[in-house]
C-alpha cells in the first residue's frame, strides 16, 4: 500500500470520530451536515494527498478541508445547518483552526467525544440506536460492521441511523454533556457503546488483523473519561476494570505470525502488569461502590484469569459460578456459550457439551462461528474426532477473520 | 424551538378524585403555568373536555363520515396541552416533567414543524 494511503487510513481510524465530534460542535449540533462535510474532506484528501504529499498535520488539514466545503456550500446557496446562523458556524470554524493551528491542541476540547457519546445516548432515542449511532459517528465503524454487531441487515441499520440523525436535528436534542441529574438515564447506553467498541477492537469481526488496537485504545480513553465524569458510579469503574484486564493480555493474544493464541496457551510474562494492577484496583473500587452488575461480573471473571499464575491454577469453579450469575443478569446466547466453556473446564467436557447442544438446539447463534468451534473443541477433548472435524468445518464456513481461520484450520488438522 | 407538550392520562382517574384533590392539582397547574409565563416560555395552553364529548370526522371517497368518540380507544387520552418555547429538547423535557399529570399519566413532546427551515 502506498504510504499516503496508509497514513490516510490511519488518520481515518484514529481521528474520524474526533473530527466529526468537533464539526458537530461548531455546526451547532447538526450531525448530518457535519458527517457529510467530514466525508467530503476525506474524499478531498484521497485526491490531493497523492499529488501534494501528506500534510504535516493531517487532522488540521481535514478540518480545514471540511471548513472549505462548508464555505463552498454557502456560496452555492446550499443551507448548512438547520439550527444555526451560517456566519456563526464559519466564525466558530475559524476559531477552531486558529486555536489549534497545528491541530495538536485537542486538549482545548477534551470532552468533544464524550459530548458526542452522551448526545448519541440521549434517552429520546431508542436504546439500540443510541449505541449504533455512537459507533457510527464517534468511532467511524461502517454501517455493515454495526449491522453485524446488531444482527440486522445493513439496509435496515442504515435506515435507522438516518432516522436517528433526523430526530436529533428535528426534535432539538442538544449537543451537550447533560446535567448531573440527567446523566444516570444515559449512562447505560454510553457504557454499552464503549463496551461494543472495545469488543470490535479486541475481536474484530472481519479482516486480516485480529486486533484493532486503535479501537481498543479509543474505548479505553472513553472509559477513563467516563470514569472521571462519574466517580461514584460503580458500573463505570467495573467497565474500566474489565477493559483494562482484557487489554493487559493483548500482546500475548496474538502470535508472531498474527495468529490467535487462546488463554491457556498464552505466554503470561507478556501480560502487561501495570494495566493488570490498575484493572484489579478498579474492580476493588467498583465493589466498594456497591457495584454488582454485568460489567462487574465480567471484570471479576477477567480478574480470576489474571490472578492465575499458570493456566492450571485457574479457579474454573468460581468462573462458571460467575457466568451462571451473568446469564441471569444479562441473558444472551454468547454468555451461554462462554458459560458452557467454563463449565467444561470445571466439571468436564461432557457437561459443557450438553450446554452447547442446548444452545444449538435453541436455534440462536446459527451464523456465529464460535458456536461450532466450541463444540468442535469439546468433542476433540472427548476423543470424538470425526464429529469434531465436522464441527470445525462448519466453523470454518462461518469465520470471517484470517487469523481465526488459520487457527481453526490447524485444529482441524489435529483431529483428521 | 416550539414544542407541544401533550398531556395524556386515564380520564377515569379524574372521576375518582375528591373535590379537594382536584382543587389541589388545579392549583399546581396554575403555579406551573405562571412559572412558564414568567420565564417567557409560555405560548398557549388549554385543557380539553373529556373524550365522551369528542367527535371524529373523516372524508373517504369524497364522502364525509362523522362518528361519535375519539379517533382511537386507548388507555390514556389526550386531556390538554401546553405550547411552549424551549431552547432544546432537554429544556422541553424539564418542563414536561414539571406538569402535575406527569406523575399519573404521560406527556408526549413533539416539536412544532418550522416551515421556514424545512422548506429552505
Amino acid at each position: 500500500m502506498s504510504p499516503w494511503l496508509s497514513i490516510l487510513e490511519q488518520t481515518y481510524r484514529t481521528d474520524h470520530g474526533r473530527i466529526v465530534a468537533t464539526l458537530i460542535r461548531v455546526m451547532g449540533g447538526d450531525f448530518a451536515s457535519a458527517e457529510e462535510l467530514v466525508q467530503e474532506a476525506f474524499e478531498a484528501a484521497l485526491q490531493q494527498w497523492p499529488q501534494d504529499g501528506v500534510p504535516a498535520e493531517p487532522r488540521a488539514w481535514l478540518i480545514r478541508a471540511a471548513r472549505n466545503k462548508a464555505v463552498d456550500r454557502m456560496r452555492r446557496g446550499v443551507r448548512l445547518g438547520t439550527r444555526v446562523d451560517e456566519l456563526e458556524v464559519l466564525a466558530r470554524l475559524e476559531q477552531e483552526l486558529s486555536t489549534a493551528p497545528d491541530g495538536a491542541d485537542w486538549q482545548a476540547h477534551p470532552d468533544d467525544s464524550l459530548r458526542l457519546l452522551f448526545t448519541c445516548c440521549h434517552p429520546a432515542l431508542a436504546v439500540d440506536i443510541q449505541v449504533a449511532l455512537a459507533l457510527r459517528t464517534l468511532c467511524g465503524l461502517t454501517t455493515e460492521e454495526i449491522a453485524r454487531a446488531f444482527l440486522v441487515p445493513p439496509a435496515t441499520m442504515a435506515q435507522r441511523l438516518v432516522r436517528a440523525q433526523r430526530k436529533i436535528r428535528d426534535a432539538g436534542i442538544p449537543y451537550v454533556i447533560p446535567a448531573l441529574d440527567a446523566l444516570a438515564e444515559r449512562t447505560h447506553g454510553v457504557l454499552h457503546a464503549i463496551y461494543l467498541l472495545f469488543s470490535e477492537g479486541y475481536a474484530a469481526t472481519e479482516g486480516d488483523a485480529l486486533l484493532r488496537v486503535d479501537l481498543c485504545a479509543e474505548a479505553l480513553r472513553l472509559a477513563r473519561l467516563a470514569r472521571s465524569l462519574l466517580p461514584r458510579n460503580g458500573e463505570v469503574a467495573s467497565l474500566l476494570s474489565m477493559l483494562l484486564l482484557h487489554h493487559s493480555r493483548h500482546r500475548a493474544r496474538v502470535a508472531q505470525d498474527g495468529g490467535l493464541v487462546l488463554l491457556d496457551r498464552q505466554d503470561r510474562s507478556l501480560w502487561d502488569a501495570s494495566e493488570m494492577e490498575e484493572g484489579l484496583a478498579q474492580l476493588e473500587a467498583a465493589l466498594a461502590l456497591g457495584a454488582f452488575g454485568p460489567y462487574t461480573i465480567q471484570a471479576a471473571i477477567a480478574a480470576l484469569h489474571a490472578q492465575a499464575r499458570r493456566p492450571e491454577d485457574t479457579d474454573w469453579e468460581q468462573i462458571s459460578a460467575l457466568y451462571h450469575r451473568l446469564s441471569e443478569l444479562a441473558p444472551g446466547p454468547v454468555v451461554e456459550l462462554n458459560r458452557a466453556a467454563a463449565v467444561a473446564m470445571a466439571k468436564g467436557p461432557e457437561h459443557g457439551l450438553a450446554l452447547v447442544d442446548d444452545l444449538e438446539a435453541s436455534g440462536r447463534l446459527t451464523s456465529y462461528h464460535l458456536l461450532p468451534a466450541a463444540r468442535a473443541e469439546l468433542l476433540r477433548r472427548l476423543g470424538r474426532r470425526e464429529e469434531s472435524a465436522a464441527a470445525y468445518r462448519r466453523a470454518l464456513a462461518l469465520v470471517r477473520t484470517e487469523p481465526e481461520r488459520r487457527f481453526l484450520e490447524e485444529r482441524l488438522r489435529e483431529v483428521i | 424551538m416550539k414544542y407541544l407538550l401533550m398531556i395524556y392520562e386515564n380520564e377515569k382517574i379524574w372521576e375518582s378524585l375528591s373535590q379537594e384533590e382536584t382543587q389541589k392539582i388545579l392549583g399546581e397547574y396554575a403555579v406551573f403555568t405562571e412559572s412558564l409565563e414568567k420565564s417567557g416560555s409560555y405560548i398557549a395552553a388549554e385543557a380539553l373536555e373529556p373524550t365522551p364529548t369528542a367527535t371524529t370526522v373523516r372524508i373517504r371517497d369524497g364522502k364525509r363520515l362523522t362518528t361519535d368518540g375519539p379517533f382511537a380507544e386507548t388507555r390514556e387520552q389526550l386531556g390538554g396541552f401546553y405550547l411552549v418555547e424551549a431552547k432544546d429538547l432537554d429544556e422541553a423535557i424539564a418542563m414536561a416533567s414539571r406538569i402535575p399529570n406527569a406523575r399519573t399519566g404521560s406527556i408526549e413532546i413533539r416539536p412544532i414543524m418550522d416551515y421556514s427551515k424545512n422548506m429552505g
